[in-house]
């Protein structure tokens, strides 16, 4: 009997979609029941939405003003006096998750599953180690609530014809005050999300500049792709941090990738070995990036990309 | 102020690690091994607080075997003050490893702790996490930049969204993205004074941790491999290609 309790994220008043694929894993696990808890400053929005993902019996909201921003420490406590009566307690493995999840398994006094790519019973799951050269199967204890952070490029969004109930609630716990939030930068982009884009098209350091980086975003507009791009162009600072893909980045599944000018180091790969179809283009034909590539081309970018935009 | 750093010894980033044939563990025998690179950051950034007149001592910290001597001498060449060095002949797990933290935060009263976010070897993501909460203090994961005023730390944090700053009260725990900063090199001279810095080994047991290596690791497996595709001659047969696997 499993009963799952899951983490929403959310920003600015939406639903993100790694929910939706924590509801995909949570249901992997056939359960009894699966229900999401929405903890913000205003809740209703967002879980309207969750309430629509499918085999959702229930929405908790718990509306706060000190859940505006995500502060692990404030969230977590929370988190677990909601958690009693659940035999699993999932969230996402993106930064939100990363954060907080840990939080709620220390204080209830267990350890976490990192990164759930399978579920092979109510306890046994598989993961990724060594940059995800090597998968190992879990078993976590059975006396114990699972606590575990959902790798999201191994999931599907759940469907959304769901019609769970959303119940208000309120959780007495102590709350700490020494954790302030200051600011987010995101950077705004009218350009598909990174992490839920059908096509992503990366840049590495082979593009060589942050005006370069223009040739990038422009092909990436005419396929209406996400832009993405390895450690050395973030590093180099071509694109802001949000955009890097890979092992300590964004772990991605997009349906077409193209990587360009990246040269095709492990750290990159863990981020997109997931990923439909994989197209590098790269001036260097003994380029790493080659051995996993569906498709190849040895070119220089800045010529293989103006005949690729007149080929569309 | 004193930082005490966690700097974990792991596979070298560059090995590309074999899963044995039976499955029974990862080829890790005679590969190299390294301070964990997120370990390093954090260990510069220490430094570097220390360098401004902000420190004024940095101890490092790890849980391992008792081999792993030469790694901790390797952290108090890069300029470490001290070393910490729990033996323990098995891997710990993250919620062991916070445990163990919380020991030696009650020993040495430090009011800074930096971790890095992740070990490159379990990729667990947690200890940070969870030594913040054991220890009742902030937390300001991933992070990118740090300075610390008047007893807060105002820390940069990278996330899925961009750059979130956060304002934390000290002590706290706070866990290094690639960005922090660029470790030093180490200088020979620097290898040499290494070996007069003190160096205290506490074995496990006298901590009295109670153990969280909660997961048993049932089974390795290789990751699905990726055949090798083909190549294409110009940017005209590549689009050709894509329209008839239907992704453009
Ligand atoms: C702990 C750790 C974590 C890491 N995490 C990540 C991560 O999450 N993501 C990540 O990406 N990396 C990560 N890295 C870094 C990784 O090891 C590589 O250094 C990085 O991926 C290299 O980026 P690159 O391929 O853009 O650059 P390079 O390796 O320098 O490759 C550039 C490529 O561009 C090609 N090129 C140059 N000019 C042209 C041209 N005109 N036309 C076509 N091709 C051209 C070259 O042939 C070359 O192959 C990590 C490293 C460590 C140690
Ligand atoms: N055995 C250990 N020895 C020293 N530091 C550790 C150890 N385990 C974890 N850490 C610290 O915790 C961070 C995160 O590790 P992990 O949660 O395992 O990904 C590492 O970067 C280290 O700073």
């Amino acid at each position: 009997m499993s009963n799952v309790l899951i983490v929403a994220e959310h920003l600015d008043g939406r639903l993100n979609g790694s929910t939706a694929k924590c509801v995909s894993a949570a249901q992997a696990l056939s359960p009894d029941t699966i229900d999401i808890v929405v903890l913000a400053a205003d809740p209703a929005s967002v879980a309207a939405e969750a309430a629509k993902l499918a085999g959702v019996r229930k929405v908790l909201t718990v509306a706060n003003e000190a859940n505006a921003h995500p502060l692990a420490q404030v969230l977590g406590p929370q988190v677990v006096k909601l958690a009693e009566g659940y035999s699993h307690v999932f969230g996402p493995s993106t930064t939100f998750g990363k954060d907080l999840m840990p939080v709620v398994a220390a204080l209830l006094g267990t350890a976490q599953v990192s990164d759930v790519m399978t579920v092979e019973s109510s306890h046994e799951f598989t993961r990724p180690i060594y940059a995800g050269n090597a998968i190992i199967t879990v078993k976590a204890p059975a006396d114990r609530p699972v606590v575990a952070t959902v790798r999201t490029a191994s999931w599907r969004e759940a469907a959304r014809d769901g019609d769970a109930v959303v119940e208000e609630i309120s959780v007495e716990a102590d709350l700490p005050a020494h954790t302030r939030f200051v600011e987010l930068a995101a950077g705004s982009s009218d350009r598909p999300d990174l992490q839920s884009a059908k096509r992503v098209v990366s840049g590495g350091r082979g593009v060589g500049s942050e005006e370069n980086f223009r040739i990038i975003f422009d092909f990436a507009d005419k396929l209406g792709a996400a832009v993405g791009a390895s450690r050395a162009a973030v590093d180099a600072g071509y694109v802001p941090n949000e955009l890097q893909v890979g092992q300590t980045g964004k772990i991605i599944a997009p349906e077409l990738y193209i990587a360009i000018g990246i040269s095709g180091a492990i750290q990159h790969l863990t981020g997109i070995k997931d990923a439909g179809t994989i197209v590098a283009i790269n001036k260097d034909p003994d380029s790493a990036i080659f051995e996993i590539a569906d498709i190849g081309l040895v070119g220089d970018l800045f010529k293989v990309l103006p005949e690729l935009e007149a080929a569309l | 102020m004193k930082i005490l750093v966690g700097y974990k010894r792991v596979v070298d980033y560059n090995v590309r690690i074999q899963v044995k044939p039976d499955g029974s563990g990862v080829v890790t025998d005679g590969v190299k091994l390294s301070p964990n690179p997120f370990d390093d950051i954090a260990l510069e950034e220490a430094l570097r607080l220390r360098d401004q007149g902000v420190a004024t001592e940095v101890v490092v910290a790890t849980i391992a075997p008792a081999n792993a001597q030469a790694h901790l001498r390797n952290g108090l060449a890069m300029g470490a003050n001290r070393a910490l060095h729990v033996v323990a002949d098995q891997p710990v797990q993250p919620l062991t490893a916070a445990r163990t933290f919380l020991k030696l935060i009650e020993k040495e009263q430090p009011d800074l702790v930096i971790l890095g976010k992740q070990a490159i070897d379990d990729d667990a993501n947690q200890t940070g996490q969870m030594l913040a909460t054991l220890w009742g203090r902030p937390q300001a994961t991933f992070a990118s930049k740090l300075a610390i005023e008047g007893g807060k730390a105002t820390v940069t944090r990278e996330v899925d969204a961009g750059l979130e700053t956060l304002e934390v009260d000290l002590p706290a725990v706070v866990t290094t993205d690639l960005r922090l900063n660029e470790p030093r090199f180490i200088k020979l001279p620097d290898i040499m004074k290494a070996k007069s810095k003190p160096l205290e080994t506490i074995p496990f047991a006298d901590l009295g941790v109670e153990s969280g290596d909660f997961l048993e690791t049932t089974g390795h497996a290789a990751p699905p491999k990726r055949s090798k595709g083909v190549m294409v001659k110009d940017a005209a047969e590549l689009v050709a290609m894509l329209k008839e696997k239907g992704l453009l």
